[in-house]
């Protein structure tokens, strides 16, 4: 066992403890790096080896020599008696979506290849301020815009840690293949439709989108702006909640940052789930997608998914939960058409910024007026992912089509809200104080498998979409293997701002589950 | 279902979108665009009562945890310099950029 093997929990004890230098568990981190990860993503960058494919390619920028002189001055106020942190010397990574000052900002695109950011994100800002060490900064897909994490400019894409043939989801997927391979405890993604908890469920560890409005979004290089959600991922729900607390809490630099104040995850996380309604929900066990032909298919989520969520609930039963079977969300369907509009829409307005001409990458070629330079910068910078959300977001909000297409979804959003509204109403006839369901339809897909289709890889986050419609709060937390080997995650769902109730029902399952088989089994990178 | 994004329609789309984009790019966007409106088609089906309204974002922001604007304070800028490196090109403190054409509106 080395420190890098540890949770960010122990980690934080034996640093606070002096029992180990934060300067040393820096370097363990730094080597198990160095052993898993392979050559970092970058541009250009040829022909994918046989090497290349053992590896699992999670960070874009390593930022050592800032991460010692960070070490270096935890181990110091410890020696002076000062306490850094609730993270004290505990290593972090962090999705390269964020703004760090002083390092490259790519957002995995090249039009953003050379932007150093000359400000830090408020989560990355609030994290050092509590202890603790960024390692640097790790791969996605492009902008966020995927569920795979393949359509980073930045290649090798990261690969998954149980299976390097198959991905790590997305788009936090560097975030979670990090944690995953122990390359660090925790790390830093966001969820604009499931871009944490579908990652987290793909390579075996805990993600969390808090609540919007519930982590500052400043620093964040927009996708869907009323989507987006800043949040933790770390191997177990203890590290998650350490995390988050840091993180959460108004922000004066983000007007939707909620002023309402942060619960204490940790002090009641082991305080058990009796008399807690939990809810089953029909439509969280099956998809609904489009066909080749335009028809519409039902598909029941994988036999193992649903044994691993209903396995679940008999064990949260058993600690003196409430179950409750047919909670009905019938608007589930809708949330990835609604999705296709909404985010289209704000990702083409985010991304108008990128042209050229304050920041980032400005073509070679000699032009000699400007609209020209916009359209050969963008051309150029842009991979094909941004420039498909950018023409569909255009298209579906233009005069002529907004009311088909942009409104309607803005108000399918409000019925998917009220199928929330409704099941944790405390005086409605569910009264839930979670819904438990599988986080992802499927297992890891193969490398390759489903890229480029944008339409069925979008279908990856049909039961985690919904949960950003709304703005509630969901968790993905690792329930098994299936019969691959590959990862299994359950999802938590609750109502607005209940992320310590949420935390509290996945640290249940998890002590429940503590002495599970599957649980001493560790990713294939790590063996 | 027809093909809604005709290569007109994509044609007049990458040129408010300011892309230049290759033959092989534009083919495959084209076919993507379609594929996803006939996803999107499905939200076309749903019931919708007239007086359900628009979710700009799904959680409510009472007064209560809304942050009120901050005061409309001038705040120095103390890394301008840093800021305008980042341009691509830049001269004397400016942002340089290509020509303007003069276009009269029709």
């Amino acid at each position: 066992m080395e420190l890098c093997d540890l949770s960010a929990y122990e980690l934080s004890q034996l640093i606070h403890q002096r029992k180990a230098s934060a300067v040393d568990v820096l370097k363990a981190h730094l080597k198990r790096i160095e052993a898993v990860d392979g050559r970092p993503g970058s541009l250009d960058a040829g022909e994918i080896t046989a090497e290349d494919k053992k590896k699992v390619h999670a960070f874009i920028t390593l930022t050592p020599e800032r991460a010692q002189a960070q070490a270096e001055a935890v181990d110091a106020q410890l020696a002076a008696g000062e306490d850094p942190g609730l993270l004290a010397g505990v290593p972090f990574t962090v999705k390269d979506i964020f703004c760090v000052k002083g390092t490259p900002s790519t957002a995995a695109s090249r039009i953003l290849a050379n932007f150093n950011a000359p400000y830090t994100a408020t989560s990355v800002e609030r994290l050092e301020a509590a202890g603790g060490i960024m390692l640097g900064k790790v791969n996605l897909d492009e902008f966020t815009h995927g569920s795979s994490s393949e359509s980073s400019a930045f290649q090798p894409c990261p690969r998954n840690p149980w299976n390097t043939a198959r991905v790590v989801g997305g788009s936090s997927g560097g975030s979670a293949a990090s944690v995953a391979a122990n390359e660090a405890p925790l790390s830093l993604g966001t969820d604009t439709a499931g871009s944490i908890r579908q990652p987290a469920a793909f390579c075996g560890v805990v993600g969390v989108k808090p609540t919007y409005g519930r982590v500052s979004r400043y620093g964040l290089i927009a996708f869907g702006s009323s989507l987006d959600c800043p949040g933790p991922i770390g191997r177990n729900i203890t590290d998650a909640a350490m995390m988050l607390q840091v993180m959460a809490g108004p922000d004066r630099r983000d007007s939707t940052a909620a002023l309402k104040p942060v619960d204490d995850y940790l002090s009641r996380l082991e305080a058990g789930v009796r008399g807690k309604r939990i809810g089953l929900s029909p439509d969280y066990f099956r998809i609904v997608y489009p066909t080749a032909s335009g028809e519409y298919a039902e598909k029941a989520v994988p036999p193992d998914y649903e044994k691993a969520v209903r396995q679940a609930a008999q064990l949260l039963a058993q600690m003196g939960a409430e179950i409750v079977e047919d909670v009905p969300m019938p608007n589930t369907r809708y949330g990835i058409p609604a999705y296709f509009v909404i985010s289209r829409v704000e990702a083409a307005s985010n991304l108008h910024r990128f042209d050229g001409v304050k920041y980032g990458y400005r073509t070679a070629q000699v032009v000699d007026e400007l609209k020209t330079l916009y359209r050969k910068s963008r051309g150029e910078g842009l991979g094909l992912q941004p420039k498909l959300r950018i023409l569909m977001g255009m298209y579906v909000s233009a005069a002529q089509y907004s009311e088909q297409y942009y409104r309607r979804a803005l108000r399918v959003r409000t019925l998917i809200r009220n199928d929330f509204e409704q099941v944790f109403d405390p005086a409605g006839p569910y009264r839930l104080d979670a819904l438990l369901t599988p986080t992802t339809p499927t297992p890891a897909f193969p490398i390759g498998e489903v890229y480029g289709d944008t339409v069925l890889m979008q279908y990856a986050d049909q039961l985690t979409v919904s949960a950003n419609h709304a703005g509630t709060p969901g968790l993905s937390l690792p329930a098994g293997l299936d019969s691959e080997g590959l990862p299994i995650g359950i999802q938590l769902l609750g109502a607005d701002f209940s992320e310590a109730n949420l935390l509290q029902i996945g640290r249940a399952y998890e002590m429940a589950t503590a002495n599970a088989t599957w649980r001493l089994v560790k990713p294939a990178v790590l063996s | 279902m027809t093909e809604l994004i005709t290569p007109d329609i994509f044609i007049h789309l990458v040129d408010l979108a300011a892309l230049d984009l290759t033959p092989e790019q534009g083919e495959y966007l084209r076919r993507e665009l379609n594929n996803q409106l006939k996803a999107i088609h499905e939200l076309e089906a749903i019931p919708l009562a007239a007086d359900v309204p628009i979710s700009l974002h799904g959680v409510p922001y009472p007064q209560a945890i809304s942050p009120a604007l901050r005061a409309d304070e001038w705040i120095p800028c103390t890394d301008a310099e840093l800021i305008i490196a980042q341009a691509p090109q830049s001269a004397d403190g400016y942002i340089v950029v290509p020509d303007i054409p003069h276009t009269t509106l029709e």
